[in-house]
């Protein structure tokens, strides 16, 4: 606890630098607050208007965690059937790729005239961002599997489904974690791109509402409190990959515990 | 009654002819043990009976069964480890048994006793030394239903002391248990103060060059390898060996 603590006032130390400098620059040069607000001001706007963001926020976090489970459904189960199925993987996985070129911006108000203003086109935008780096990461873990492991399975006569469940998918962990901690970063911009397709609340909303009204203090609270989102989530995956993935000998400091 | 039995096996890989008409059968409850130079096929032979390859000619039978190309009838024990990292020391001993049967964790437990083990049963595999790992390989081959227990080279990446107290561990355990055994190893010392029975491999293709009836008694014990007879057939062996080197 101690070592993290020394570790992690590094990039405290350096964003509070960044603040004072940007304090310091806005005040001496004395530029309007509609064209960039002092972090102090912004922090005000944070605390004042707290019970109207708040309402945006937990909405966001709604969609946030339904788009990410949707996401991570969809691309857990489409890295198990091109796994399992070489003739599916041959000839879906160089469309995969192709699937994160279209630009969800132009993507997405197509969505919102096909599908209405729901749940359902948000929902497809931040799965269509947040299915690919779960499913590449896991079928990169399922190939990767320790081929004397694998020959051991076989020698033993597990049974398709045995390898699978027994020996492929939790060799993929570690890797489908990665996968999940960038998605996670990727389901809060995606939440807060299907946001302003016309949503009645979230913090994409209140960003556009905020930077048509040129209430560039709040434009800057949604900015901190996506980026705050996004670095909790993070952090939640890392903590929760910690507790499930306890096998693996990290360092020398484990003993201690 | 012969227990597994290898008629005219053939077996090639890519054009090259790896087994050519090899016959072997192993007895109940015997410690049979192959022995070959590295590359001699050996570990072909397991394949076969393990069943992840076919041979092009020749069938093995299980007990009466033709299992030519079956897998899951012999338990297995590899040269490295190969434990679950995931699992604890408990979890990968009934991991073999797991795949065939109900697991049985108190059979396991004793087991692990009787292996002086018992205190890693929660540790995960990386927490062990490379001896401790084999110990655990063993006993999980050890614990699966199947009656033969297949090694492979399975002490050849230890240290020399390692190995030799592993051998005589492995006796004590197997002394208790008593399941058949097919061992492979390149390695004289070994193959003579484990096994009852030596078939002595050629080179490529591999067949069955000489057959050595180990004479010495059980339970066996570290001083018998340096008795006159133990060196007469060290040498005997080592003869037979390089015979088939000479040849080529």
């Amino acid at each position: 606890m101690i070592k993290k603590l020394q570790k992690g006032w590094r990039p405290i130390f350096v964003l509070l630098l960044l603040f004072i400098g940007w304090e310091f620059t806005a005040r001496m040069t004395q530029v309007p607050s509609w064209l960039l607000p002092t972090p102090s001001q912004i922090f005000n706007e944070l605390i004042n208007g707290w019970s109207s963001v708040s309402v945006h926020l937990t909405s966001t976090i709604q969609l946030i965690f339904l788009g990410f489970v949707s996401g991570v459904t969809v691309g857990l189960l489409t890295a198990f059937i091109l796994h399992n199925i070489p003739f599916l993987k041959e000839s879906l996985y160089p469309l995969l790729i192709l699937s994160q070129n279209i630009p969800i911006i132009v993507l997405a108000p197509l969505l919102v005239i096909w599908f209405g203003f729901g749940l359902l086109p948000k929902l497809i935008v931040i799965t269509l961002v947040c299915f690919f780096p779960i499913t590449i990461s896991a079928m990169d873990g399922f190939r990767q599997v320790a081929p004397e492991l694998f020959h051991y399975m076989q020698m033993a006569g597990a049974t398709k489904r045995q390898l699978f469940w027994k020996l492929e998918f939790p060799f993929a962990l570690p890797s489908i974690f990665s996968g999940l901690k960038i998605s996670a970063t990727y389901s809060v911009m995606g939440a807060v791109i299907s946001e302003w397709l016309g949503s009645e609340n979230g913090i994409g909303v209140y960003m556009t509402l905020s930077s048509s009204s040129f209430r560039t203090d709040r434009v800057f609270v949604a900015i901190f409190l996506i980026m705050a989102l996004s670095l909790l989530f993070f952090i939640m995956i890392n903590w929760l990959e910690r507790f499930i993935i306890r096998w693996k000998a990290e360092g020398k400091n484990r003993g201690a515990s | 009654m012969e227990h597994l039995e290898l008629q005219n096996v053939s077996f090639s890989y890519r054009d090259k002819q790896i087994l050519h008409d090899l016959n072997l059968f192993i007895k109940n409850g015997e410690f049979v043990t192959i022995l070959g130079p590295s590359g001699s096929g050996k570990s072909t032979i397991f394949q076969l009976i393990g069943g992840l390859e076919a041979p092009h000619s020749g069938s093995i039978i299980l007990e009466g069964n033709d299992i030519t190309g079956n897998r899951g009838h012999i338990s297995y024990m590899p040269q490295t480890p190969s434990l679950l990292p995931w699992r604890t020391i408990i979890q990968n001993v009934v991991l073999g048994q797991e795949l065939k049967a109900k697991k049985d964790y108190e059979t396991a437990m004793e087991m692990l006793r009787k292996a002086g083990l018992l205190e890693y049963r929660n540790a995960f595999p990386h927490e062990l030394s490379g001896g401790m790992k084999q110990r655990v390989a063993f006993l999980r081959a050890l614990l699966s239903p199947q009656p033969i227990i297949c090694l492979d080279e399975p002490f050849s990446a230890l240290d020399e002391l390692t190995r030799q107290e592993m051998q005589l561990w492995l006796l004590s355990i197997w002394d208790q248990y008593k399941k058949t055994i097919i061992f492979v190893t390149h390695n004289i010392e070994e193959a003579l103060f484990l096994s009852d029975r030596i078939l002595v491999l050629s080179d490529k293709p591999a067949r069955i060059k000489q057959e050595v009836v180990v004479p010495f008694s059980r339970p066996r014990n570290e001083e018998m390898m340096f008795s006159g007879e133990f060196l007469r057939y060290k040498k005997m062996i080592h003869d037979f060996l390089k015979e088939k080197v000479d040849q080529k």
